[in-house]
C-alpha cells in the first residue's frame, strides 16, 4: 500500500532507459557505481542459485534417479540432446555442458523479467549477452580453427561453391555475416528482448497509475492496463524461454558450422 | 515523437546499447565461476551417470543373452545326447534281435542236427538188429525147415553136406525172391 501511494504520488511516466539504470547498493545509492547494484547482485544470485541446484541435486547420484537428480539430468539431457547433438551431431556431446551452461544462465538471468518485486533481467543490460556473445564468437573460431587450421577454415567459411566471377561478391558478405554480424545480432538480439520485455511491463504498469493519477475515472482503462500487464508477464516467459533457447542453438549451430567441412 | 525522442536522449545520460564495464567483468566472472563448477563437477559426473545407466542396461540385456545362449547350448547338447542315446538303444535292440535270431538259429540248427543224428543212429541199429535178426532167422529157417523136412520125410538126412547145400540154395532163392519183392 505504501508503495502505491509513494507511486501514485509520483509517477514517472513514460519510462525512460534511466529506469534500466538502478542506483548502486554498495556504496547506497550513488549512480554512477555499476560494481554492486540490483542487476550485478541478480547475476551473482543466478550463478549462485544455478550452483547450488546442480550440486546439491547431483551430490549423490544414483543409477535410478531421484526426483532432484532427475530434474537436474532432464535439464542437461534436454540441451545435450535436443540441441547440441541435434545441432552438430555425435561431435556435439562435448560441447553439451558448455551449452548447458550458457542455457541455464540465460533462463535464470532472463527469469528475474518477471519475477515478482524483482522484475528486471540483468540481460536487459547489454553488457551480458554482449559477454555472452563474445564467448560464443571466440569458442567458434577458435573450434573451427583447430578442427581445420587457420587457412582452411578460412577457406571453408569464406568461400563458397560458387563460379568464381560471384566470388568477388560472396566473399565479403560471408565475411561481414560471418565474422562480423554474429556476435552483434546475438548479444542484441537477447538484450532488446529483455529490454523490450521490461519496458513494456514498465508502460503499462506505470500507464495504468498514470491514467489514474490524471483522471479517477480513467479506472476502468488502468484495469486494463494492469490485466494487460499480467498478460504481457505470461507473454514474457515465453520470450524468456524462447530467447535463452535461441542463444543456445545459435551457439551450437555456430560451432556446427565452424565444424563443417563444406560451407 | 521525434521531438520527445530527441529530448529523451538529450536527459538520459545511459546509452543502453553501449554495454558497461564494470558489468562485462562482474557478469565473465560470474560466467566463469558457472562454467567453472558446472563443466568441471556436475556435467561430467551426468556423463558418466548416463554411461553407467547404458552399460547396467546393455550389461543386463548382454548377461540375458548370454545367459539365453547358454541355455539353448545346453538344450541343444541334451537333445544331441538324447538322440545319440536313442539311436544306442535302437542299436542294442537290434543287436540284441538278431542275437537272439541267431541264437535260435543255432539252437535249431543244432537240435535239428542232433535229431539227425539220432534218427540216423537208430536206422542203424534198427538196420544192424535187422541184420542180425535176418542172420539168425536165416539160420533159424534152415534149421527150421530141415527139421521139418526131415520129419516130413521121415527120414534123416545123413548126408550134412548135401542137406546144406540144399538149404543154403533153398534160401538164397529165398533170398532173392524177397529181395525182388522188397524192391518193389
Amino acid at each position: 500500500m505504501a508503495v502505491q501511494s509513494m507511486v501514485l504520488a509520483d509517477v514517472p511516466f513514460p519510462p525512460s532507459v534511466e529506469d534500466f539504470y538502478l542506483p548502486s547498493i554498495l556504496p547506497w545509492g550513488e549512480h554512477d557505481n555499476y560494481w554492486f547494484t540490483k542487476i550485478t547482485a541478480l547475476v551473482w544470485l543466478t550463478t549462485a542459485l544455478i550452483i547450488i541446484f546442480f550440486l546439491v541435486s547431483y551430490r549423490k547420484p544414483q543409477l535410478v534417479p531421484t526426483k532432484k537428480q532427475w530434474i537436474a539430468e532432464s535439464v542437461y539431457g534436454f540441451v545435450r540432446n535436443n540441441v547440441a547433438v541435434e545441432m552438430i551431431g555425435p561431435a556435439g556431446v562435448r560441447f553439451a555442458p558448455y551449452l548447458t551452461t550458457l542455457f541455464t544462465f540465460i533462463l535464470l538471468n532472463n527469469f528475474w523479467g518477471i519475477v515478482p518485486f524483482v522484475q528486471i533481467s540483468p540481460n536487459s543490460h547489454i553488457a551480458f549477452p554482449a559477454m555472452l556473445a563474445a564467448v560464443s564468437y571466440v569458442m567458434f573460431i577458435w573450434v573451427g580453427i583447430r578442427h581445420h587450421g587457420f587457412v582452411k577454415y578460412m577457406k571453408v567459411s569464406l568461400i563458397p561453391p560458387a563460379p568464381w566471377f560471384i566470388l568477388p561478391l560472396l566473399i565479403p558478405i560471408e565475411f561481414f555475416s560471418t565474422f562480423l554480424v554474429r556476435p552483434f545480432s546475438l548479444a542484441v538480439r537477447l538484450f532488446a528482448n529483455m529490454f523490450a520485455g521490461h519496458m513494456l511491463l514498465l508502460v503499462f504498469t506505470l500507464g495504468g497509475f498514470a491514467m489514474l493519477n490524471a483522471n479517477a475515472w480513467f479506472l476502468p482503462f488502468s484495469l486494463v492496463s494492469w490485466a494487460m500487464t499480467i498478460a504481457l508477464t505470461f507473454l514474457e516467459f515465453l520470450v524468456i524461454c524462447l530467447q535463452a533457447y535461441v542463444f543456445t542453438v545459435l551457439t551450437a549451430s555456430y560451432v556446427q558450422g565452424a565444424l563443417a567441412d563444406e560451407h | 515523437m521525434v521531438n520527445s525522442l530527441v529530448v529523451l536522449a538529450a536527459e538520459t545520460e545511459h546509452n543502453p546499447i553501449k554495454p558497461i564495464w564494470q558489468e562485462i567483468v562482474v557478469g565473465g566472472i560470474a560466467f566463469v565461476i558457472l562454467c567453472y563448477v558446472l563443466m568441471k563437477f556436475v556435467f561430467p559426473q551426468m556423463e558418466k551417470t548416463f554411461a553407467a545407466r547404458v552399460d547396467a542396461i546393455e550389461g543386463g540385456i548382454k548377461r540375458a543373452e548370454a545367459a539365453q545362449a547358454e541355455a539353448n547350448q545346453l538344450l541343444e547338447q541334451y537333445r544331441a545326447q538324447l538322440a545319440e542315446a536313442r539311436t544306442e538303444a535302437a542299436r542294442i535292440r537290434d543287436e540284441a534281435r538278431a542275437d537272439a535270431e541267431g541264437i535260435r538259429q543255432d539252437v535249431l540248427a543244432k537240435a535239428r542236427e542232433e535229431s539227425d543224428r539220432i534218427i540216423a543212429a537208430g536206422r542203424e541199429q534198427l538196420a544192424a538188429q535187422r541184420e542180425s535178426i535176418v542172420r539168425d532167422l536165416r539160420s533159424e529157417v534152415g534149421t527150421l525147415a530141415v527139421d521139418l523136412a526131415g520129419r516130413i520125410v521121415g527120414e534123416s538126412l545123413a548126408d550134412e553136406a548135401r542137406s546144406r547145400g540144399t538149404v543154403e540154395r533153398f534160401i538164397a532163392e529165398l533170398d532173392s525172391a524177397g529181395s525182388t519183392n522188397g524192391r518193389r
